[in-house]
Parts: C-alpha cells; sequence; structure tokens
C-alpha cells in the first residue's frame, strides 16, 4: 500500500510550470479574456478570483486544453498543443459531477479504469486514497448517498487520481454551506500539503483564495484582466480559523476586496 | 400491493356494472339488440376458457410478430439515434422526415406492405418495427442529446477516449429515455400487429378478431381483445423490471 501512495503522491510527469503569455479569448464576438499573462511556478497554488461571469472558467478550460485561445500561447510542463495540455491537467469542475451510475470508489478512480485499468485495481488504488481522506467505508455508496462535502471529497480525489501535475479547480466548494465550506479548505489544504501539486483554482470567494493559495490574481469584469496581485501571508496553514482572523490575513482580504470592487467597474 | 388496490377495486366495480346491466338486458334493450350481442363478463370469461386453445395459438402468433418488430425498431431505432447524434448533419436532414411520418397512418401503409411481401409473418414484423420505430428512436436521441456538455469536458480531462465517453457517460444519461422509448413501444406494438393482420392474414389474434365480426362472435371478440390487452401489459411490466434492474440509480 505504501509503494502505491508513493506513486500516487509523485505525478506521473514531472512536476509542471503553467505560461500564459497575452491570451485573447472570444465566444463569437463576445471576448472573454483580454491579454492575460500568468505564470504558475511547478507546485504553486495560485489563485484567480473575479466578479461572476469574468470568463474564469473559460480560463481554466483553455488552461486544461479543453478550448483553444483566440489568440497568445499557453503552456504547461513547457507543452502548448491542446492535447499536450489536456494530458497535463486535471480539471475539476464546478459541480461535482459524480455519476449516479457508479460508486463513490469507481468514480475516483475513473480515470484509471480510462487509462485501462482494471477494475480491481483502480479500485484498489484509490481505496488507499479513501482511507487517508476520511472517505474510508463509503467506498461503495452511491453518490446520492454521500453529503456534499464528501462528494467534493470523491470529486478532488478523482482529479487527484489522475496523476496529472496541474490540478485546475473550478469553484470546488461553491455549492457547500459556509462551515462545509470552511472544513473543506481545512482538507484540501492538508491534501496539497501532503500532494503538491501544480494548482490553478478559481473562486469568487476572497477568503477561500487568500487561505489555500500562495498567489492570487484578481481578475476583471468581462474581458477578464489582472487587475491585483498578491502574496498571501500563510498559505494552507492546519488551522484555519486562526489563519483568516491574523491581522495580515485581514489586510490582505481587504486589499483584494478594494482591487476586486476596482475591477468591478 | 396499495398502489395496485385503487385500479383494481375501480376495475371490479366497473366489471360488476357491467355484469348487473347486460345480465338484466337493460344494454341490450337499450340499443334494441339481440342479448347475445352484448356480453356480460360471465359470458366472456366462459368463452375465454372454452376457446383457450385456439386463444394460445393465435395469441402466439401476433406475440411473434409483435416481439420480432419491437425487435427490430429497437435496433435500426437505437443504431439511428446514435449515429443522428454523433452526426449533426444526419439529425438536421432526418429528423424533421422521421417526424412528419407520423402523419401517415399505419393502416393505410399496412395493406401496401401486404402487397409487398406477401400474407406472411414479413408484412406483420414491418409494420410493428415501422410503429414502434418512432417513441424508440426519439426518445433515444433525447437522451442522448441530454447529456451533460460539463460530463464530456470532465471525462476529456480524466483520458477517456470518444469510445469510452458513450459507454461510461452518453449510455447510462440515454437508458432512462431509452425505456422509456421501449415502454410506448411495447404498448403500441399489438396497434401494428393487428392492423397488420387485418390487411390480410390468417391467424392471429387480430385476424380473429375480424373473422369473429362476420359470425357475430361478440364475446369471443372480448375474449380476444381481454388476451390482446393481456399480453401488451405483461410486456409492459417486464420492461418496467427490466428498466428496475438495470436503471438502479434513479
Amino acid at each position: 500500500m505504501n509503494a502505491d501512495l508513493e506513486a500516487l503522491a509523485r505525478p506521473a510527469t514531472d512536476a509542471a510550470a503553467v505560461s500564459v503569455g497575452a491570451l485573447d479569448h472570444f465566444y463569437g464576438d463576445l471576448q472573454t479574456v483580454e491579454r492575460l499573462d500568468l505564470e504558475v511556478a511547478a507546485h504553486e497554488v495560485v489563485g484567480l478570483v473575479g466578479p461572476s461571469g469574468c470568463g474564469k472558467s473559460t480560463l481554466l478550460e483553455l488552461l486544461c486544453g479543453l478550448q483553444d485561445p483566440s489568440a497568445g500561447a499557453i503552456s504547461v510542463g513547457g507543452r502548448e498543443e491542446a492535447v499536450e495540455r489536456l494530458a497535463r491537467s486535471a480539471y475539476m469542475p464546478q459541480r461535482d459531477l459524480l455519476f449516479p451510475w457508479y460508486s463513490a470508489i469507481d468514480n475516483a478512480a475513473l480515470a484509471l479504469l480510462n487509462r485501462g485499468a482494471s477494475r480491481a485495481g483502480a479500485r484498489r488504488q484509490a481505496a488507499a486514497l479513501f482511507e487517508r481522506f476520511g472517505l474510508g467505508g463509503f467506498e461503495r455508496a452511491t453518490p446520492s448517498g454521500l453529503s456534499g462535502g464528501m462528494r467534493q471529497r470523491v470529486a478532488f480525489l478523482r482529479t487527484l487520481l489522475t496523476g496529472k501535475p496541474l490540478l485546475a479547480l473550478d469553484e470546488p466548494f461553491a455549492s457547500l454551506d459556509a462551515i462545509t465550506r470552511g472544513e473543506m479548505q481545512e482538507w484540501l489544504a492538508g491534501a496539497l500539503r501532503t500532494n503538491p501539486r501544480t494548482v490553478v483554482l478559481v473562486s469568487h470567494d476572497v477568503e477561500e483564495a487568500l487561505y489555500l493559495c500562495d498567489r492570487v490574481l484578481v481578475l476583471s469584469a468581462r474581458p477578464a484582466r489582472v487587475v491585483a496581485e498578491l502574496r498571501t501571508p500563510a498559505p494552507r496553514a492546519p488551522d484555519r480559523d486562526a489563519t483568516v482572523t491574523d491581522p495580515a490575513f485581514v489586510a490582505a482580504r481587504e486589499q483584494a476586496m478594494r482591487a476586486l470592487r476596482r475591477g468591478s467597474r | 400491493m396499495r398502489r395496485w388496490l385503487p385500479p383494481a377495486l375501480l376495475l371490479a366495480l366497473l366489471v360488476g356494472a357491467w355484469q348487473v346491466a347486460t345480465s338484466t338486458g337493460a344494454i341490450a334493450d337499450a340499443l334494441s339488440l339481440e342479448s347475445f350481442l352484448v356480453p356480460s363478463p360471465a359470458e366472456i370469461a366462459s368463452s375465454l376458457w372454452e376457446n383457450r386453445e385456439l386463444l394460445a395459438e393465435n395469441a402466439w402468433v401476433t406475440l411473434r410478430e409483435m416481439l420480432l418488430g419491437i425487435l427490430a425498431a429497437l435496433t435500426v431505432g437505437l443504431a439511428f439515434a446514435v449515429v443522428m447524434n454523433r452526426w449533426r448533419p444526419l439529425k438536421d436532414a432526418a429528423y424533421p422526415l422521421i417526424v412528419a411520418s407520423q402523419t401517415i397512418p399505419i393502416v393505410v401503409i399496412a395493406p401496401i406492405l401486404v402487397v409487398w411481401f406477401g400474407y406472411g409473418m414479413a408484412p406483420k414484423i414491418a409494420i410493428v418495427a415501422l410503429i414502434c420505430f418512432f417513441p424508440v428512436t426519439v426518445n433515444a436521441l433525447d437522451g442522448l442529446r441530454s447529456v451533460d456538455p460539463d460530463a464530456v469536458k470532465l471525462m476529456r480531462s480524466l483520458d477517456a477516449s470518444r469510445w469510452q465517453q458513450f459507454r461510461r457517460v452518453e449510455v447510462p444519461t440515454a437508458l432512462p429515455s431509452v425505456f422509456t422509448g421501449t415502454k410506448i413501444a411495447v404498448v403500441i406494438a399489438p396497434i401494428g400487429a393487428v392492423f397488420a393482420e387485418w390487411a390480410g392474414s390468417d391467424s392471429g389474434l387480430g385476424h380473429l378478431i375480424q373473422s369473429d365480426t362476420a359470425y357475430f362472435e361478440v364475446a369471443r371478440q372480448f375474449a380476444t381483445i381481454a388476451v390482446l390487452a393481456a399480453i401488451a401489459l405483461a410486456l409492459m411490466g417486464l420492461v418496467a423490471l427490466a428498466e428496475r434492474r438495470v436503471v438502479t440509480w434513479r
């Protein structure tokens, strides 16, 4: 089991950096992203916050190779082609999108199954993570039998089990109530401490981004541009409650909120 | 059990009222008919028993026509839905025609098919298949089109091949609709089979009803109708059972 865990903790490809240069994107005539530049170092966690509908989700799909940009360049792990970006990025959509026809563990192990692993082998690998991430005993549960927080955990494990170096998380906890969301942020912080990955996290929750990320970029209303960049005071500290009430954190949050308001105009 | 009770009670009530109305001769008098032309439920039941061999023989003929027709509709309809879903130009061209084709009453097609294929099984299977094709295809296509685009993106990010996306997301998403279409097909299949037999045949429940008209065998006609309805209900029950077994997540 330890060998399995180590294999999972270590990305299949090398830790990947992300580089975006002068990115433009249009939906028909509607410009969603405007001359955006972004550098993410390997194993860095970067947050993108911005007003609703500002093109954050589009940006993630572009990074992951699920779409191609209208202009500009994106590279993930040094490769620019969409198919290569797709091979290096794991996308976690806004809704958990667990398939009701699979058990929790089969949902989590989908990437392994898709790559041709046997069901038993895929389950064995996923089961190790279930134990470790507080889902032990829920392997055979149906998605509808899980709480909202547990569903998000399964969805995150599904992303992690791709073994890809870049995780693109789209508002992973937006659907949860405030208390569960706080718990899940602490849980994700722990998961990333033990499984360091390059992460681009999209959120409209400034506090969530400031707590989970090394760096937060504040985006403007559509078309998305970077209006501010903040270094966070204590990324993924074990005690979330103490972190978010720390004066340095509160100051950073105020700064981010001001930038957000400025960008929304 | 509780779900079955109210309709069973209502049915018993209706049959009871019918029994009273016919055994007193009220209906026959009101219509100025001979009483044997308005059989009571008891008379129909005894006709059902007396003609059990004849009915079973003909029921087997009609059942085979229905099953083979439904099977043909499922095979062609599901394949067609998958191809239309994958290849947009075909859907744009064929879908309006499939819908428009429903304006042609199956009754008028049946005699033509008898001319072409003769009095054997073939035209019956073809007509049942034609009538079942529409609900099967349209429901399957609806099901396939209801696939969440985000789920497809997710599967691509999880390294799913096109075939795996189909098998692991599109098929399970479409299955409930496919069962809906199949249930409709099973219920309308007897209509197709009966029309097909009326257009030209020497056996089957539809043929039996038709020939009994000539001899005023009204009680046996009702008995035949009861058998036909029982077959459709049984098939419907089987499909519903299969659905509960397969679509376990609903």
